[in-house]
């Protein structure tokens, strides 16, 4: 049961440290590489942007549930939750120290907090090659523990950091979350107006929403905005553990989906959720 | 973007290291944290150039009521001066708590 919309804590409100702090109980988490460490982007100021100190990245440690745990979550009204050089070895890092304890037989599990627009423009290359080790990264991880996904809303989870999302044992979303490859702009932008009107709010949510995203399998839990849920849903997909099959392993099932296609036709949302059930990848 | 540094007189030691904001458009981030002097520290970056007056003008009246030895760091990225005093002064409660 929903508590009533006014006394409810709002986890796409939160700021990423909030975020992150949410996930674990109260006191729970501790965070390394806090803004106090000023590590910080150094290649913002040199382009008239002001660099924030924990370079949009907070990074804790702690325990969930009782089993160790690790939460990186990026900072969406900081650049976009654009992965830079500092961000992105923040997030690689902590997830290669969280894969070294589980090869010495410490269990310990992953969430990523993502709220991204993918590589931040300003450090291209750098942005690039820290998304390429994050991947790198999740996939030695999850061979032993799961890596849960959780993108909220409202920046929602694009280019580099979706493919990473896409890597994650399991996604969380709201309905309010967008995830997708190329941005509603890009798309627009790359194959004009007929292809996407980036401006029609209702097109882009039934495309790249949550809800769509859910039906049609692409993500494993759809969450009201409220904090308790978001943290059950990560609790209790933790609680699961490493999948038999990650859904990025069923490459032949994907091929066989854009094979069924018809692209001569026009795609309404609608049938891509008969054409592409949620119960068919399971 | 640019930097501006200012200093004041202070009197006593704030208990605790405080961060709140986020360098979003129109928002700011203040990390303030004891002084290793006995006076108080501003550095400001700002990605609004041309505002140096304006900064100087409310962090004057910010330290006109507040006394504390404090070394504080504002990134910002175009906040109004309300929200730059209301960032200020939840920065200030949050080394008080």
């Amino acid at each position: 049961m929903n508590a009533p919309f006014v006394w409810r804590r709002s986890f796409l409100e939160l700021n990423a440290r909030d975020r992150a702090r949410s996930l674990f109980g109260p006191g729970a988490g501790r965070e390394l590489l806090g803004p106090f460490d000023r590590l910080e982007s150094p290649w913002l100021h040199l382009q008239g942007v002001t660099p924030q100190a924990d370079d949009g990245c907070v990074v804790m440690k702690g325990r969930i549930e009782g089993v160790p745990a690790a939460v990186i979550a990026l900072e969406g009204a900081f650049q976009g939750g654009g992965i830079g050089e500092v961000s992105g070895a923040k997030m690689c890092g902590a997830l290669d120290l969280v894969c070294r304890d589980n090869k010495r037989g410490i269990r310990t599990n992953a969430v990523l907090v993502l709220e991204s627009g993918g590589v931040r423009l300003q450090e291209a290359n750098l942005g690039l090659a820290a998304i390429a080790e994050i991947m790198a990264s999740i996939l030695d991880l999850r061979r032993y523990a799961p890596v849960v996904c959780v993108t909220a809303g409202t920046v929602g989870c694009f280019g580099g950091m979706a493919v990473a999302a896409g890597l994650a044992s399991y996604i969380v979303m709201t309905r309010e979350a967008r995830l997708g490859m190329n941005g509603p702009e890009v798309i627009e932008q790359e194959a004009g107006l007929d292809e996407f009107d980036a401006s029609d709010r209702g097109l882009i949510w039934a495309i790249h929403g949550g809800e769509q995203r859910y039906r049609t399998g692409l993500i494993d839990a759809l969450v009201e905005d409220e904090v308790e849920e978001v943290s059950r849903a990560v609790r209790c997909l933790l609680h699961k553990g490493v999948p038999n099959v990650h859904r990025s392993s069923q490459v032949e099932l994907f091929r066989q989906r854009i094979a069924d296609l018809d692209p001569s036709t026009h795609l309404a949302p609608e049938d891509l959720r008969r054409t592409w059930p949620r119960e068919a990848i399971a | 973007m640019e930097t501006f540094e200012f200093e004041y007189p202070a009197k006593r030691h704030p208990l605790r290291r405080a961060h709140v904001g986020v360098v979003g458009s129109g928002d700011l981030e203040v990390l303030l944290a004891p002084s290793p002097t006995g006076s108080a520290h501003v550095r400001v970056r700002t990605s609004v150039a041309g505002y140096r007056e304006t900064w100087k003008a409310l962090l004057d009246r910010f330290f006109h009521r507040y006394d504390g030895a404090v070394s504080i760091e504002i990134n910002d990225a175009g906040a109004t001066p309300g929200t730059v005093a209301l960032r200020l002064d939840q920065a200030v409660e949050a080394s008080e708590q």
